[in-house]
């Protein structure tokens, strides 16, 4: 009967102003990008991507980003949030200095097609170039393939990968050499390598072997601190170096 | 990334040194009169500050480079690698921090 005392007052939400400095670019009419600064009142529970669709809905219809589930799921919405890589789906505005303006600038190490959209083809042709699939030899069996739960929980982590580009697009490697497979197709190949049931370890780990492969990575971490599930992308990355080293998986 | 940045510009800058350090030690080879004029012109609070760099530079890609080892070859190291880049951090300041004061009074105090 007390609940209902409790219960918060409709639009308790603060509110306040908050300045976005957002990085345009119109391929039709700009040579260069530009910075863009929209001030608009948010609240509380909204996060990056709220303000990103109020400017959009009720300021300038030709803001363009990619967002589909919009809950950290889908991967669409990396972007350069402050300096660092995040989803602007899971970023909080109140979790952010608000005194600043906020930028939000396109991920790096991709093309920009348009404002906030990069073009995503070199970083999905990495991955599917460690084939991302299960190998097996021999007939397929009558039932399901068995795994203990140690051997599934050996790549439990790179199993929550959603490919935002979040890590690659971080990686200094990268932004230099776009040749690097980068730390999302490792991530992508450790998943495999070192799932019990899977029987390609040994294809993959020899396409990683390459000079652009898993050698590139420097170990700056800068992965791991932009990966939006927690993924440890830079223990991955170590564990692929390491079979590779010692032929064991 | 900082640790990556820095142990790429002190290894640099260690790289040069020893560029100009394996020409001037080979002067030895030439002439050891040549090879004292030039020590002598070492001896100056410029380079006495140089050193100060120098050691500073070896001292930190010295405790990196065993923090990269880790990370590379210790299963547990890349989850602990920011406490490791603390401990270098800390390594670094403890024996930076007396060496600097004992060269700089040979430096400065003749």
């Amino acid at each position: 009967m007390t609940a209902v005392a409790e219960a918060p007052v409709a639009g308790a939400v603060p509110s306040f102003q908050v300045t976005m400095r957002l990085r345009r670019f119109n391929p039709e009419t700009d040579t260069e990008p530009r910075w863009e600064d929209h001030t608009v009142t948010m609240h509380g529970t909204d996060r990056v991507l709220d303000a990103l669709h109020k400017i959009k809905w009720e300021i300038d219809g030709s803001l363009t980003f990619r967002r589909s589930c919009a809950h950290g799921i889908c991967g669409s919405d990396a972007m350069r949030i402050n300096g660092r890589n995040r989803l602007a789906c899971k970023t909080l505005l109140k979790d952010l200095p608000l005194d600043k303006p906020i930028t939000v600038e396109p991920i790096k190490g991709l093309a920009v097609l348009k404002d906030l959209v990069v073009d995503m083809d070199p970083f999905f042709e990495a991955y599917k170039s460690i084939m991302p699939f299960l190998i097996t030899t021999g007939n397929d069996p009558s039932r399901e393939r068995r795994q203990s739960p140690e051997d599934r929980a050996r790549y439990d982590d790179t199993t929550k990968c959603i490919m935002c580009a979040a890590c690659t697009s971080s990686c200094p490697v990268y932004w230099s050499d776009g040749q690097y497979f980068g730390p999302q197709a490792i991530v992508g190949a450790h998943r495999f390598i070192f799932d019990s049931r899977d029987e390609g370890a040994e294809q993959r780990l020899e396409i990683l072997n390459d000079r652009d492969g898993v050698w590139r990575c420097r170990t700056t971490f800068n992965c791991t601190d932009a990966c939006p599930r927690g993924i440890e992308v830079t223990k991955a990355i170590q564990e692929v170096k390491r079979a590779l080293l010692f032929r064991r998986v | 990334m900082w640790s990556w940045v820095a142990h790429r510009v002190t290894g640099i800058g260690i790289f040069f040194f020893l560029f100009a350090h394996v020409l001037d030690t080979a002067l030895v080879r030439v002439s050891p009169e040549a090879y004292n004029e030039v020590i002598d012109t070492y001896k100056n609070p410029i380079v006495g500050l140089l050193e100060v760099g120098l050691v500073a530079a070896v001292v930190f890609h010295a405790f990196n480079g065993l923090r990269i080892v880790l990370v590379d070859f210790w299963s547990k190291g890349p989850r602990y690698q920011k406490h490791m880049f603390a401990t270098v951090l800390v390594l670094w300041v403890v024996l930076m921090v007396p060496f600097t004061i004992r060269h700089l009074s040979h430096v400065f105090g003749g």
